[in-house]
C-alpha cells in the first residue's frame, strides 16, 4: 500500500472511489475484459486499497482503449476510465526522467502533428 | 460587562436557542451536569428562523460582548425549513457585522440537537474563551444604554 | 399598571443548593412592577400551585414569573394552575434556573447572579405578554383521498369503516392501480387481482364511499378541517349511471389498434374500452385520441349497440367543488421510463421487458393468457436474463439515487415463477446487492436459490445487444468468479426503479405541502410523524412517500386513516395560540412572509382603509390563518415594515428579554 501514489492517483484522476458499489457493470461492458488481469472494477477497487504499483506494473494497464464505456455506463459516476488514465500518468511519471528533451523535439516534428500533443508529451513526459 | 474581584474580564453572551432542538440540548446539558460559564444567558425563542438580525444588533448595542445563535442541524428543523432561513440571514448579517468593524468571533450560528447537550456545553465553553480573548464589545455598544 | 408575581422554587436542593434562591426572591422584589416575591421548597407541588394561585387571587395579578426548572417540564402544570385561578395561562413565563443555571454552575455567587438575570429576563418579558386564547375552527366530517390504488382503497376503507363520508378520485377510469396489473404477490405467492378486487368492489358498495374515477384534483384551498377541492371529472363520453359495463361496445367498436395501457402497451384495445374484467366502477370509457366519432364524426357504433343509450358523445369536463377535513395523498409510484438506457437494448428489442411487462406477460389475463411467450415471435424463451437496480442506485442524471425497495423480491418472484412454471427454462439473476429485509422475505429469496435453482451472479449486465438470430448477447461480468460472461438469453427483464407518479408535484404545490429532490413526499417527521405531511390536515399513504411494498403500503394506508379519523372525529380542532399575525396598518402587501411560510398559513387580502385624510383606499394586506399557522416566525423576520408579530414570541417581547439581560 503506497499512500502517496494512492493520493496522486486519485487526485489526477479526480475520482472518488469511494463511491463504488462494487455491481461491475464497468467490467460487464468493457470490449478490452479478455485482454486484461486486472478489469475496470479491480482496478477501482485496488486503487482504493492502495495496490497502485501492482496495477503499474500490469499489463492491463495498456490494453484499456479509453473507450468510456465504462465512464458512461457506470451507474455512481466513479469513472474508471480516468482511474486507469491515472495510473498510467502516475507510471510514466514514476520513472522521475525527463523522457523529452526540448532539443530533440525539432527531429521529430512532422507537419501533421499538432501542437496540443506536444504539449500534451511534455505535460506527461517530463518530470 | 461583569467585572468580578479578580478583575479578569468577564463576557456578557447572549444565546438564542430554538425551543426544539437547541434549547432541549441546553437543558440535557444541564441534567447531565456538563458545566459552562454562567456568562452565557439562554433566550427561548420557537424556532431559530424567529431570531430578528435586529435582536443581535440590539444585544450588541446593549453592551453585549458576544452572541450565539442555536438552531437544529439543517434538515432536522422541527418547521422543516426554519434554520435554512437563518443560515442564510446569518451569513448576510455577519457580513454586515463585518463591514461595521465587529469582529467575527463575537457572532456564531452553530447546529445543536435535543440530544447533544456535550456539544452545547462544549460550544459555550469554547464561544466564552474566544469572546474572553476578544475583549469587551466598544464599537457597537451604546453608551447611553449604560446604567453606572 | 402591571402586577406581577414571582415565585422561586428551591426544587429541594436541586436549585437551592448552588443559587441563593431567598436573595433571588428578594432582588426580583424591587423590580418594578412586581408586587410579591415568595420563594417555596417545591412549586410544582399541590402546595405550590396552591400558593401561586391564592397569590394570583389575593393580589390580582396580571402577570407571573416562576423561576423553576425548564419550562419543557413544568410549563403546561402552572399554565394550568393560572387558569384556575382565573389568570390567562399565557401570561404565566418560566425563567429557567435549573437545567441552565444551578445544574451547570458551582459558584453560589455567580450562579445566585445569573439567577437574577435570567429572572429579570422573565419579568422584562411578562409585562408585554398579552393574554391568549386558542382559537377553535370547525372539521367537515369528510375524507378526500387522492389516488385509488390499493393505498387510496385501504385508506378509504378504514375512514369509511369509522363512518365517515370519503370520496376517491383516481386519475384513471378504474381503482385498482398498480396492483391490478401485478400477477402474483411475493413472499405468499397469492394472485394479486384475489385479493385485490374484492376490495374494490367493497369500495363501490360502501355507501359511504364515493368514488370520481377518470377525475383529477385541480385546485385546493383552505386548510386543516376545512379544505374546498375543486375536482375534475373528465369526459369519458359515456353516462356513468346508464352504462351496465356489459362490454357490448368495446367488442364492436372498429377501432382496433389502440395500445392496451393496462397491459403496458403489449397487446391492443379499442377506442372504446374497459381497462381489465374487474373494473370499478365497470363502466365503458371513450378514448378521444383514437374514437372515429369524435375525431371525425363519422361512426357512432358504440352509441348504435349500447341498448340503455349511455354513449354520450357531447359529453364535457365537468367540475365539482367539495369539502373536506382532511385530505390523503395516495399518488403512487410509476417505473421510471428506460428510454436513457440503450445498453440494455430496450427500446431496440421487444424481448427486453420491464419487469411490470413481465408481470401482464405471465398473468392469465394479460396479452398471452398467461403462457410465458417472447414478444417478439411468441416462442417460448429458453433462458431468461434478470437485471437488478436499473436506474436504482445511481448518481448520475439518468437514474434515481434512492434503492426501489422492492426489486429484489419481485425478481426472485419472477425467477420462481418461471422455474417452477417451465423448468427447462434457465434464470439468470445479475445482483449489486440483494437486499430482502422483511418477514419471509430472505426465506422466500433462498428459496428461489435453493430449491429452484436460479442462477444468481454477483455483477451487473453491461450490453445487451440483439442477434440476427433473434437472441439476444448479455455481456456482464460474475464479480466473484472475476470473469465476463456472454449469455445468449431468449429474454432480457429490467427491474426498473420506481419513482413518484408524475402528478404528484402540482399536488404538492396545490396542497402546500413538501416534497424531496426525489418527488416523494415528505413526512412531518421522518421517524415519528410518518405518515403525516409537515401541512396540517394532509396525511400521506403509499408508495408517494417512498418506495414500498404491499403490505408496507396497506399498513402505511391504515395508519394514514387513523390519523384522519383522529382529525374527523373532533367537531372543532383547538389552534395554538402562539401564532403570526399581521398589523393591517403597517402591512405593505409585499408578500415577503408569504414566501417564506412552510405551511401556506399566508394569504392575501384586498381590504379597505381610511386614510389620514379621510377618504378610504383599498389596499393588499396579509392574513395569517390561525389553525394552519405553526409559530415558527419565518415570517416576522422576512417582513420588511414590521408588520408580522409572533403571539407569544413577539419582537418587543424578546427585544425586552434581551434588554434586560444586558442592562
Amino acid at each position: 500500500m503506497n499512500k502517496n501514489l494512492q493520493e496522486q492517483v486519485i487526485r489526477t484522476s479526480g475520482v472518488n472511489v469511494l463511491k463504488c458499489m462494487r455491481c461491475g457493470k464497468c467490467s460487464g461492458t468493457c470490449p478490452s475484459y479478455d485482454e486484461m488481469e486486472y478489469h475496470p472494477h479491480q482496478f477501482v477497487y485496488m486503487v482504493e486499497k492502495g495496490d497502485i504499483e501492482k496495477l503499474m506494473n500490469s499489463k492491463s494497464l495498456y490494453k484499456c482503449l479509453t473507450c468510456f464505456a465504462c465512464v458512461e455506463r457506470c451507474p455512481r459516476n466513479v469513472e474508471p476510465a480516468k482511474v486507469v488514465e491515472a495510473v498510467r500518468l502516475a507510471a510514466v511519471r514514476q520513472q522521475g526522467n525527463n523522457h523529452l528533451i526540448p532539443d530533440q523535439i525539432p527531429d521529430m516534428l512532422d507537419d501533421d502533428l499538432p501542437q496540443q500533443a506536444i504539449v500534451t508529451a511534455f505535460r506527461k513526459y517530463t518530470k | 460587562m461583569q467585572v468580578n474581584d479578580n478583575k479578569e474580564f468577564q463576557p456578557l453572551i447572549v444565546a438564542f436557542c430554538c425551543n426544539w432542538c437547541s434549547y432541549a440540548g441546553a437543558d440535557l446539558s444541564g441534567t447531565n451536569r456538563l458545566n459552562y460559564p454562567t456568562n452565557v444567558k439562554i433566550i427561548r425563542v420557537p424556532c431559530s428562523c424567529r431570531v430578528n438580525p435586529m435582536f443581535i444588533l440590539r444585544a450588541f448595542q446593549r453592551g453585549a460582548d458576544g452572541v450565539i445563535l442555536c438552531g437544529c442541524h439543517p434538515g432536522d428543523c422541527h418547521y422543516t425549513s426554519g434554520n435554512y432561513f437563518t443560515r442564510r440571514r446569518m451569513t448576510l448579517l455577519f457580513s454586515m457585522l463585518d463591514f461595521l468593524g465587529i469582529e467575527r468571533d463575537r457572532t456564531r450560528v452553530e447546529w445543536v440537537s435535543a440530544a447533544e447537550g456535550a456539544k452545547f456545553a462544549a460550544t459555550m465553553n469554547e464561544f466564552t474563551e474566544a469572546v474572553k480573548k476578544l475583549g469587551p464589545n466598544r464599537r457597537l455598544e451604546d453608551l447611553r444604554c449604560k446604567k453606572q | 399598571m402591571q402586577r406581577i408575581g414571582v415565585f422561586v422554587c428551591h426544587c429541594g436542593t436541586n436549585i437551592a443548593a448552588t443559587v441563593d434562591v431567598k436573595a433571588v426572591a428578594e432582588a426580583l422584589g424591587h423590580e418594578p412592577g412586581v408586587v410579591i416575591s415568595r420563594e417555596y421548597q417545591y412549586m410544582c407541588s399541590e402546595s405550590g400551585q396552591n400558593l401561586v394561585k391564592d397569590a394570583i387571587k389575593e393580589h390580582n395579578l396580571s402577570g407571573v414569573v416562576i423561576c423553576s426548572c425548564s419550562p419543557r417540564m413544568h410549563e403546561n402544570t402552572f399554565r394550568k394552575a393560572a387558569a384556575a385561578a382565573g389568570l390567562n395561562p399565557y401570561l404565566v413565563e418560566i425563567a429557567n434556573i435549573r437545567e441552565q443555571c444551578s445544574w451547570i454552575h458551582k459558584d453560589i455567587a455567580t450562579a445566585t447572579e445569573k439567577a437574577v438575570i435570567l429572572g429579570r429576563a422573565a419579568i422584562a418579558k411578562v409585562h408585554l405578554n398579552a393574554p391568549l386564547t386558542a382559537g377553535e375552527s370547525p372539521v367537515v366530517k369528510r375524507a378526500l383521498v387522492i389516488g385509488g390504488g390499493i393505498a387510496g382503497i385501504q385508506t378509504a376503507l378504514d375512514i369509511a369503516e369509522a363512518g365517515f363520508e370519503v370520496d376517491i378520485v383516481e386519475k384513471e377510469p378504474t381503482i385498482g392501480g398498480k396492483m391490478a396489473q401485478i400477477d402474483k404477490t411475493f413472499p405468499t405467492l397469492d394472485c394479486a387481482a384475489c385479493i385485490l378486487t374484492p376490495k374494490m368492489v367493497e369500495c363501490s358498495q360502501n355507501e359511504k364511499i364515493h368514488i370520481h374515477s377518470f377525475s383529477e384534483v385541480t385546485d385546493v384551498k383552505g386548510f386543516v378541517g376545512n379544505f374546498s377541492v375543486t375536482i375534475k371529472k373528465k369526459a369519458r363520453y359515456v353516462d356513468e349511471t346508464k352504462c351496465t359495463g356489459c362490454g357490448l361496445c368495446t367488442e364492436k367498436c372498429p377501432m382496433k389498434n389502440v395500445p392496451n395501457e393496462f397491459n403496458m402497451g403489449l397487446d391492443n384495445r379499442r377506442a372504446v374500452y374497459i381497462p381489465f374484467a374487474q373494473a370499478v366502477p365497470k363502466v365503458a370509457t371513450i378514448d378521444p385520441n383514437y374514437c372515429m366519432m369524435l375525431k371525425t364524426g363519422k361512426c357512432g357504433v358504440c352509441s348504435k349497440v349500447c341498448s340503455v343509450g349511455a354513449i354520450d358523445y357531447k359529453q364535457q369536463d365537468k367540475f365539482i367543488e367539495e369539502k373536506y377535513g382532511a385530505i390523503v395523498v395516495a399518488t403512487g409510484f410509476n417505473p421510471i421510463k428506460l428510454d436513457k438506457y440503450e445498453e440494455f437494448a430496450y427500446s431496440q428489442s421487444p424481448d427486453v421487458v420491464t419487469s411490470l411487462e413481465l408481470e401482464r406477460l405471465m398473468n392469465a389475463a394479460g396479452p398471452n393468457g398467461g403462457t410465458l411467450l417472447r414478444p417478439s415471435d411468441k416462442t417460448h424463451p429458453h433462458t431468461i436474463v434478470f437485471v437488478q437496480c436499473v436506474g436504482s442506485r445511481c448518481d448520475d442524471s439518468k437514474g434515481k439515487p434512492y434503492c426501489s425497495k422492492i426489486c429484489c423480491m419481485y425478481t426472485a418472484k419472477h425467477a420462481m415463477l418461471i422455474r417452477e412454471k417451465y423448468p427447462d427454462t434457465e434464470v439468470y439473476v445479475f445482483y449489486i446487492d440483494v437486499r430482502t429485509p422483511g418477514k419471509n422475505f430472505d426465506e422466500f429469496y433462498r428459496r428461489a436459490v435453493e430449491q429452484y435453482n436460479v442462477h444468481y451472479v454477483k455483477g451487473m449486465v453491461g450490453k445487451v445487444t440483439p442477434k440476427s438470430d433473434g437472441k439476444l448477447d448479455v455481456q456482464a461480468s460474475d464479480l466473484l468468479a472475476n470473469e465476463q460472461l456472454h449469455i445468449d438469453a431468449d429474454m432480457v427483464v429490467l427491474a426498473a426503479a420506481i419513482e413518484p407518479d408524475k402528478t404528484a408535484r402540482p399536488l404538492a404545490t396545490m396542497l402546500t405541502t413538501q416534497m424531496d429532490t426525489n418527488d416523494f413526499f415528505t413526512e412531518a417527521h421522518p421517524k415519528l410523524r410518518p405518515v403525516e405531511s409537515a401541512t396540517a390536515g394532509i396525511f400521506l399513504s403509499g408508495a408517494c412517500q417512498g418506495p414500498k411494498d404491499i403490505p408496507e403500503t396497506v399498513a402505511q394506508a391504515s395508519a394514514a386513516a387513523a390519523k384522519a379519523i383522529g382529525l374527523l372525529c373532533k367537531n372543532s380542532i383547538t389552534c395554538n395560540p402562539c401564532v403570526a399575525h399581521s398589523n393591517e396598518l403597517m402591512c405593505n402587501g409585499c408578500s415577503s412572509c408569504e414566501k417564506v411560510c412552510p405551511y401556506g398559513a399566508i394569504t392575501y387580502q384586498d381590504k379597505e382603509f381610511r386614510m389620514p385624510d379621510r377618504t378610504t383606499a383599498i389596499r393588499r394586506v396579509a392574513s395569517v390563518n390561525p389553525a394552519v399557522c405553526q409559530g415558527c416566525g419565518a415570517c416576522t423576520v422576512a417582513c420588511p415594515s414590521g408588520a408580522m408579530d409572533l403571539n407569544g414570541f413577539s419582537n418587543s417581547q424578546i427585544m425586552a428579554e434581551v434588554d434586560a439581560i444586558c442592562k
